[in-house]
């Protein structure tokens, strides 16, 4: 062991060995720059992206939803600003400790407390958990107070629906929070999912949901490892849903709700040229307002268990059948198939002998000699009998769909019943039994199997009143305002072509209305019997006519029976008042106005109201005259396009 | 012995300065400085007191590095042995004595420093060996008479180490000595043999490892078997090198590390700091310098003409390579994360007190390289 030992050869081993451990440098040295191309060269966008992703949060916002307006700009449904306590779990260093904090400055109760947690545990620990989303002013306040002791919650003003009045409540609709099966229906929520979200669950709120609903906006903010929040970074208020205007006119929405106060049943009103809805109330209303922000299960169980159904929309989902309100489809129907003409003369002796059964009209004591128009106008039942034996269900079931019935009224609402009109196929189909002639003649006077809404009697009424022209109801204004109103031009045009003895078929070609006649007469017929049934002294709704001519209107009363008459009711002549409610006769009504000049269909229905003409024409008569009050006010309206 | 080795002890200071590689000397330098830049950014911009104390220890340590390679090689030759063995003692004292930190024992509270005898031994075993292969004959290396006493003065303090526990300086020191052996002539084949012996005992050292140190082995081999654990330390540094791109974020810009999502950030993973703010360039610009260190020091090697010298400046340059390797290789996933920190760059004083002192010696080998010795 002595020295440097070794020499010139131990100096040139370690010489070659460090050399092999040079090459074994440069092959690291390589990898480690490989490396670094491939991270930071190669997939530096996928970097980037993973970087802002860990250091962007964002947190989405619900955006105000649009404003649905009467025809004349006021609101229905609009937003308001609402003070909202948001807690963010992560942020919050003791949970415990904070929600009793909240429970002590807000009152909140253990249940409350008890329903925050439960939420927590539900969703990550970043997601905000909304304390209250409608705190008062002074609750507000007091948390601005508190707000340094109180890591981890967030005060918030934010907007929520309201609804100004409830005589719309139900074509309106009403918003409440987002449920999984909103979620499997509607795709474009699920982009959507903002804390404190409102989605549209009737009525106009649902059909209009998708561009009503807005944009979600968002903050996005800057976080560190911890969750933290380190400064805002953008921020995107969203964009506030579609606005929409209605054809509804609210003051008459109002004073048809005010007169079916304490009684169950709808009035529609309905533009007989353009098809708008001018009123559409169902009664009894409810308050939209209370869904809004979770309706309580007190409230909800009134309405849930009322015996008149608040919740449901009458005027499109509720069914009756049509009563003596249909004779005037009848009378078209038989007269447009050649088969009675309106000279056919019957007698009325009260009742009547068909195929071993005994049929009844309603005056016990009978009409006498009735022609087709007295028959109308003082809706003698025999002579309908006759005229729909003579006719057969299934021409009258066609005419019946020519002119609405049967079919959706309005596209979107899903709760709309569409009814049944009954001819022979159907009732094969859906009850398996041959049809019976006994039930043509029952169907001839609108009882029977007839299911019909309001908002299709009002449209059939419509469809007569403007001389047999198809329409299609809406709710909504739409851009192409001109293609509506070219139907009353078209009928002008027609009245002056017709004195002149020019061509009709010219204007035919520049209007594409659909008709429902083979021959107007037919339906001008009609027309004049309601006249008559109104405004004639024997009429049915008699009582209720105006008597100033621009608002004389022409209508047809109709009483649909609930139950059947036994034989010995009939003997005993049972007063529908002496009745239980539940199976008192519906009250029906329809009629148009003005009759020298018709703008306007209407419909009444008073659920067991008793007979059409003493309760349903009265209500009918007070809407249409503060209708046609309001007519030239209406029409300075037309035109202005889908936004006012 | 002092005398025999006086050949050159002649030298005046001023020749010493001369006789400095003024190429390493700058490098050093230069890493110092840029990572005095790294450690303000990982303070968020502050002259904080990392900051503050990496700076201080520069100096200090930097002062050091010039004092050792001032002084006459033979004494560093000469005292190799005793150097060995006081920080051996250092690190049995930790055993005993020691701080306990996350799990791990490393530390001797001094008063004015928290001493990690581990670090030193990266040196001083390198020292150790040196001296013994440069006293014994070519000859002699393969004879399994003379592979006893490396062995054992090898194997000693890789086992106190792993005990703290802490399996990448262990690591480090164990290829550190290697390489002595390696270089000294060692046939290949012993190795073959240790590391065969070494695969069949890996399961039974696998039994004693702590589990933090298994699943660290196993997020490496999967990194997204635990996103969130244990791979998140490699996730994150991915991310944050991968996001810097070719230019990187900009001074001060780095989200990954000011928002906390990186880990260690001062120590381990201040490479991943600084290749996140000034990319792909600023990443290969570090690497260079550490190879032109690396280089520097072979060629210390090549001058140097006692075989001590060479054995030292070679093993060192390697060890010093493989330090960067590992660290490098760590935070880009490309090994797992053993804990290894960056030479110069890391925050901690051990690690740059062991560095400086290793460039110090291999500075005086180029001062005093014709000094015979032994």
């Amino acid at each position: 062991m002595i020295g440097d030992s070794g020499g010139g050869s131990k100096v040139r081993l370690i010489g070659r060995r460090m050399f092999i451990l040079s090459a074994a440098k440069a092959v690291v040295v390589f990898g480690v720059v490989g490396r670094l191309i491939s991270l930071q060269i190669n997939e530096s966008k996928k970097y980037k992206t993973l970087s802002d992703k860990n250091r962007f949060r964002e947190w989405k916002f619900a955006p105000p939803r649009g404003v649905i307006k009467d025809y004349f700009g006021n609101e229905i449904a609009s937003n308001k600003q609402v003070y909202q306590l948001h807690l963010i779990p992560e942020n919050s260093e003791n949970i415990t400790a904070l929600l009793f904090r909240l429970k002590n400055i807000l009152n909140l109760s253990e249940k409350d407390v008890f329903k925050i947690r439960r939420k927590i545990k539900s969703q990550k620990p970043w997601d905000p958990v909304i304390v209250s989303d409608n705190l008062t002013w002074s609750e507000f306040s007091r948390i601005n107070l508190f707000l340094h002791e109180l890591q981890g919650v967030e005060p918030i003003v934010s907007v929520a629906r309201i609804y100004h009045e409830q005589s719309s409540s139900h074509v309106i609709g009403y918003v409440s929070k987002i449920s999984k099966k909103d979620l499997q229906k509607k795709e474009y929520l699920r982009d959507m999912r903002a804390v404190g979200m409102r989605v549209g669950k009737t009525g106009l709120e649902n059909k209009l949901d998708s561009e009503i609903i807005g944009n979600v906006g968002h903050k996005r903010y800057e976080v560190n490892a911890f969750g933290k929040r380190i400064k805002e970074v953008s921020i995107d208020q969203g964009k506030i849903g579609k606005s929409f205007r209605t054809t509804l006119d609210l003051e008459l929405q109002n004073l048809s709700s005010k007169l079916m106060e304490g009684k169950a049943g709808s009035i529609c009103v309905m533009d007989i040229y353009r098809g708008d809805i001018v009123t559409m109330v169902s009664s009894p209303v409810f308050d939209p307002n209370k869904f809004v922000h979770g309706i309580n299960i007190k409230d909800w169980k009134e309405l849930i268990n009322h015996r008149d159904k608040p919740l449901v929309n009458k005027a499109i989902a509720g069914l009756y059948p049509p009563g003596s309100t249909i004779k005037g489809l009848v009378a078209i129907s038989a007269l447009e198939n050649d088969i009675v003409n309106t000279k056919m003369l019957r007698r009325c002796t009260g009742s009547i002998d068909f195929y071993g059964e005994k049929f009844h009209c309603w005056k016990k004591k009978g009409h006498g000699v009735v022609d087709m128009r007295k028959a109308i106008k003082e809706s003698c039942d025999i002579y309908f009998y006759e005229v729909a034996r003579k006719l057969g269900i299934d021409r009258l079931s066609q005419t019946a769909r020519a002119f609405g019935f049967g079919k959706p009224m309005v596209k979107g609402f899903f709760e709309e019943r569409i009814g049944v009109v009954p001819n022979t196929k159907w009732k094969r189909d859906k009850i398996g039994k041959p049809w019976y002639l006994g039930e043509t003649l029952h169907s001839g006077i609108g009882q029977g199997y007839w299911q019909t809404s309001p908002l299709q009697l009002c449209l059939m009424t419509a469809h007569i009143a403007n001389g047999g022209y198809e329409i299609e109801p809406r709710v909504i204004v739409s851009e192409d305002e001109e293609d509506i109103s070219s139907l009353e031009r078209f009928v002008e045009e027609k009245k002056s072509f017709s004195d002149n003895t020019g061509s009709i078929s010219d204007i035919f070609k520049n209007f594409k209305y659909k008709t429902l006649f083979k021959n107007q007469e037919n339906i001008n017929f009609v027309k004049d019997a309601f006249f008559g049934a109104t405004n004639e002294p024997g009429g049915t709704s008699y009582g209720s006519r105006l008597k100033e001519k621009n608002f004389m209107f022409a209508g047809k009363t109709g009483t649909s029976q609930v139950r059947k008459f036994t034989e010995r009711q009939r003997e005993l002549e049972i007063k529908n008042e002496d009745l239980p409610y539940e199976q008192r006769d519906h009250a029906l009504f329809v009629a148009f106005a003005p009759y020298y000049d018709p703008k306007y269909s209407i419909s009444v229905v008073v659920e067991h109201g008793g007979s059409g003409s003493r309760s349903a024409a009265p209500i009918a008569k007070k809407v249409l005259k503060k209708l046609l009050e309001r007519h030239s006010l209406r029409e300075s309206m037309h035109g202005e396009g889908e936004n006012i | 012995m002092f005398k025999s080795g006086s050949i050159q002890s002649h030298l005046s200071l001023r020749d010493k300065i001369f006789f400095l590689d003024p190429i390493l000397v700058s490098c050093i330098f230069l890493i110092g400085v840029i990572s005095f830049f790294a450690m303000y950014s990982t303070d968020g911009g502050q002259f904080a007191y990392h900051t503050k104390s990496h700076i201080v220890r520069f100096f200090i340590f930097f002062f050091l590095f010039f004092i050792v390679s001032f002084v006459n090689l033979s004494f560093w030759y000469n005292s190799a042995i005793f150097i060995y063995l006081g920080i051996l003692i250092l690190l049995i004292l930790v055993k005993y004595f020691g701080l306990t930190s996350s799990g791990s024992q490393r530390w001797l509270g001094l008063y004015f420093i928290n001493l990690q005898p581990s670090e030193l031994m990266k040196i001083g075993l390198i020292l150790f060996l040196a001296k013994y292969y440069h006293r014994i004959s070519s000859g002699d290396v393969n004879r399994l008479k003379y592979m006893i006493q490396p062995f054992i003065a090898l194997l000693i303090p890789v086992i106190l180490v792993v005990m703290q526990p802490d399996l990448g300086t262990s690591f480090l020191i164990a290829v550190g000595g290697a390489v002595v052996v390696w270089l000294a002539g060692v046939k290949m084949k012993f190795f073959t043999y240790l590391g065969v012996l070494f695969l069949f005992s890996a399961p039974v050292a696998i039994s004693f490892l702590k589990d933090y140190q298994k699943s660290r082995i196993l997020t490496f081999l999967d990194p997204s078997r635990d996103p969130l654990g244990a791979g998140y330390q490699i996730t994150q540094s991915k991310i944050a090198i991968g996001s810097g791109g070719l230019f990187g974020k900009g001074f001060l810009n780095g989200s990954q590390s000011y928002l906390d999502y990186l880990p260690e950030k001062h120590t381990d993973f201040i490479f991943t700091l600084f290749s996140e703010e000034f990319g792909f360039f600023g990443s290969i610009f570090i690497l260079l310098i550490y190879v032109l260190i690396t280089w520097r020091i072979v060629n210390v090697g090549h001058t140097v003409r006692s075989s001590f010298g060479k054995l030292y400046c070679y093993s060192f340059a390697t060890a010093f390579f493989v330090y960067v390797a590992v660290n490098m290789g760590m935070v880009l996933g490309l090994i797992p994360i053993v804990g290894a920190p960056l030479p110069i760059m890391s925050y901690g004083g051990s690690s740059m007190m062991a560095i400086m002192f290793g460039l110090g010696i291999v500075m005086s080998c180029k001062i005093h390289k014709d000094q015979a010795l032994g």
